[in-house]
């Protein structure tokens, strides 16, 4: 009797899961797992299946086979938003994130005002970006606009801005580095858990502010950059509703920006297959640069438990 | 208890730059000065177009389209209110916006600590599993999901009614904890919560939901205050699925007054300027009103405010 219950506990011990406590773990972890299936899981495998389809607007499907990605390759609007966005991405990314730490070093002394400047600087993270992008459309007109007016103190001529091509990427770069606060928040908290010991132990060793900064800040702050930039990359590929808002892509496509190809083919255009076919596009190429940047992440990214 | 997750207190904070401050005495003056001026600068680029919004939806066309800008408006005209709520449903706009917001944000808190308490604290086999396609599902660009969930909410899910056209495609989600981050952020915070409580409730023979509700979601107030915010802001801005499942009579105001943008760009802006600041001043109220957890959830996340 006591040899069997001892083996009964025994063998409790030995499995990790108690079958009590496995049953509630499903039944709390349910919501997930019955949402990631419906509302995602179900989803990415429909749009997959889309890319061999057409859809018409009474809902039914037609499989057309490779249609959708022979068009994909001699679609000339999709290299054209493909550099759109990589334009966009590649540089309102290191711009933003060298602003925000660089606002961030300033604030991470004991400066006078120091939470009217952050809450400043912040601001713009919470206007809408729908009201953000009246605004900007608004602030490059040609005539009336405060862009131009503010050029005009600086002697430069006033430009068309959004109805320029050449210059209407720019305008939108500009107008994404203007809302870098969430970046320099999350700066602000890393510089704020860099050890101060190390930063003193520098010192005596004789460190001037730019060794110290470079040889103990900045290594320290390689993981929050890292972060920043893949998540900052991932978010400024997406870039839409200013867009759409601002400029609905032009001038001559120059902001016809990928996800709003998407949005245009399918719900303009109501091409439902070539929309999906050209979401799985972006979404490989999504992937393909985040895998990139993890695996570059070894080569600069320092981790102080490694 | 809480330590992995408090920021530094302000007295840290200033500890720190104390030290700091002492490390560069020699040139503090002139550094002080610089970073002063470098502050101010850009805090004016940060508030100045919010601000020139602002003043511009109490302007007289009149003064709008002028050369140089007039700053300020004459005599306030409110007038400009009234006109752009008589010329679109903004309150119909504003409420539809509300309604999605209490639902989404009271299903995202109660379905995100059930998933997040599983993960944290109960253990089952496949959780690791679970909780890694979880952090990848925060890295899924939402627009190769629109194609197939547009047709899904089209012609599948028709229980009570046809679901596109409705909130339903933006709010059952979110009672399914499809939103990794909200997890990912309870769940951090539920791991910092002693054992030793939980066993003694458990001794005491409450149940597991229980000891969620009156033990962990209390003591988690922090956490659960950033997440209301932050599916509050996500699903007041929420645009592109808002865009495409909504129809005008559940529009909310990102997309309600985008449409009327679009009617009025070119002649009223003080009408578009009114409904921008309309817009926005809920949200500034509730930043005014909860600024730290704004910039600790933003922190913690590095999501927050997209």
């Amino acid at each position: 009797m006591a040899v069997v219950s001892t083996s009964a506990t025994g063998r409790r011990r030995r499995s990790p899961f108690s079958r009590r406590a496995a049953i509630e773990g499903y039944l709390f972890a349910s919501p997930f797992i019955i949402g990631f299936v419906a509302f995602i899981l179900i989803p990415m495998v429909w749009s997959f299946i889309l890319i061999f389809q057409e859809w018409n607007l009474l809902g039914t499907a037609r499989w057309v086979g490779m249609k959708n990605l022979e068009a994909l390759m001699s679609d000339p609007k999709v290299p054209q938003s493909l550099w759109n966005t990589a334009y966009f991405a590649f540089i309102s990314v290191p711009l933003q994130l060298a602003l925000a730490f660089f606002c961030a070093i300033l604030l991470n002394q004991n400066i006078r005002g120091r939470n009217f400047y952050r809450t400043a600087l912040y601001l713009p993270v919470v206007v809408p970006v729908v009201v953000s992008a009246f605004i900007w459309q608004r602030a490059y007109h040609p005539d009336f606009g405060i862009i131009n007016a503010a050029l005009g103190w600086f002697g430069i001529p006033p430009q068309a801005w959004l109805f320029e091509p050449a210059l209407a990427k720019p305008a939108f770069i500009f107008m994404r580095i203007w809302v870098m606060g969430t970046q320099m928040v999350i700066f602000l908290a890393g510089l704020q858990s860099v050890p101060l010991s190390l930063l003193e132990a520098a010192e005596l060793d004789g460190a001037g502010t730019w060794k110290r900064f470079w040889n103990v800040t900045f290594p320290m702050m390689t993981p929050v950059i890292f972060f920043n930039l893949v998540v900052g990359l991932i978010g400024n590929f997406q870039v839409f509703a200013p867009a759409l808002v601002m400029t609905k892509g032009g001038p001559a496509d120059a902001t016809l920006f990928m996800v709003l190809y998407i949005y245009r083919q399918g719900f303009e255009y109501s091409k439902l297959g070539y929309a999906a076919t050209l979401s799985w596009l972006f979404f490989l190429i999504i992937i393909i640069f985040t895998f990139i940047q993890f695996r570059l992440q070894g080569r600069w990214v320092y981790y102080e438990n490694e | 208890m809480q330590s992995t997750f408090q920021p530094r207190t302000d007295a840290e904070v200033d500890a720190y730059a104390e030290t700091m401050r002492r490390h560069r005495q020699g040139r503090d003056l002139t550094t002080r000065i610089i970073a002063h001026v470098t502050l101010i600068l850009l805090a004016v680029m940060a508030l100045v177009p919010v601000l020139w919004m602002i003043s511009s939806s109490l302007k007289a066309p009149t003064e709008i389209f002028v050369t140089p800008i007039q700053w300020i408006p004459s005599t306030p005209r409110w007038s400009n209110y009234v006109d752009a709520f008589a010329k679109a449903p903004l309150w119909l706009y504003f409420w539809n916006t509300m309604i999605l917001c209490v639902f989404t944000v009271v299903g995202t808190v109660i379905s995100s600590s059930l998933v997040a308490f599983s993960f944290a604290r109960l253990r089952w086999p496949g959780r690791d599993f679970f909780f890694a396609l979880l952090l990848i599902t925060m890295m899924l660009p939402v627009v190769v999901l629109i194609v197939p969930r547009f047709l899904m909410f089209s012609y599948w899910y028709r229980w009570p009614f046809r679901w596109i056209g409705t909130f339903l495609p933006l709010i059952v989600p979110a009672w399914f904890a499809v939103n990794g981050l909200y997890v990912f952020l309870m769940r951090q915070f539920f791991m910092g919560i002693p054992v030793e409580l939980e066993d003694a409730a458990r001794i005491d023979g409450a149940s597991t939901l229980r000891i969620l509700w009156q033990i962990f979601i209390p003591l988690s107030q922090p956490v659960v205050i950033t997440v209301v915010i932050l599916t509050f802001i996500q699903y007041y801005n929420e645009f592109l699925e808002a865009l495409i499942y909504l129809k005008p009579a559940t529009w909310t105001l990102a997309v309600g007054i985008r449409a009327m943008n679009d009617q009025f760009y070119a002649t009223s802006w003080e009408t578009v300027f009114a409904t921008g600041t309309f817009m926005l001043a809920p949200l500034v109220i509730l930043f005014f009103a909860a600024q730290r957890y704004f910039i600790e959830g933003v922190a913690l996340s590095g999501f927050g405010g997209r």
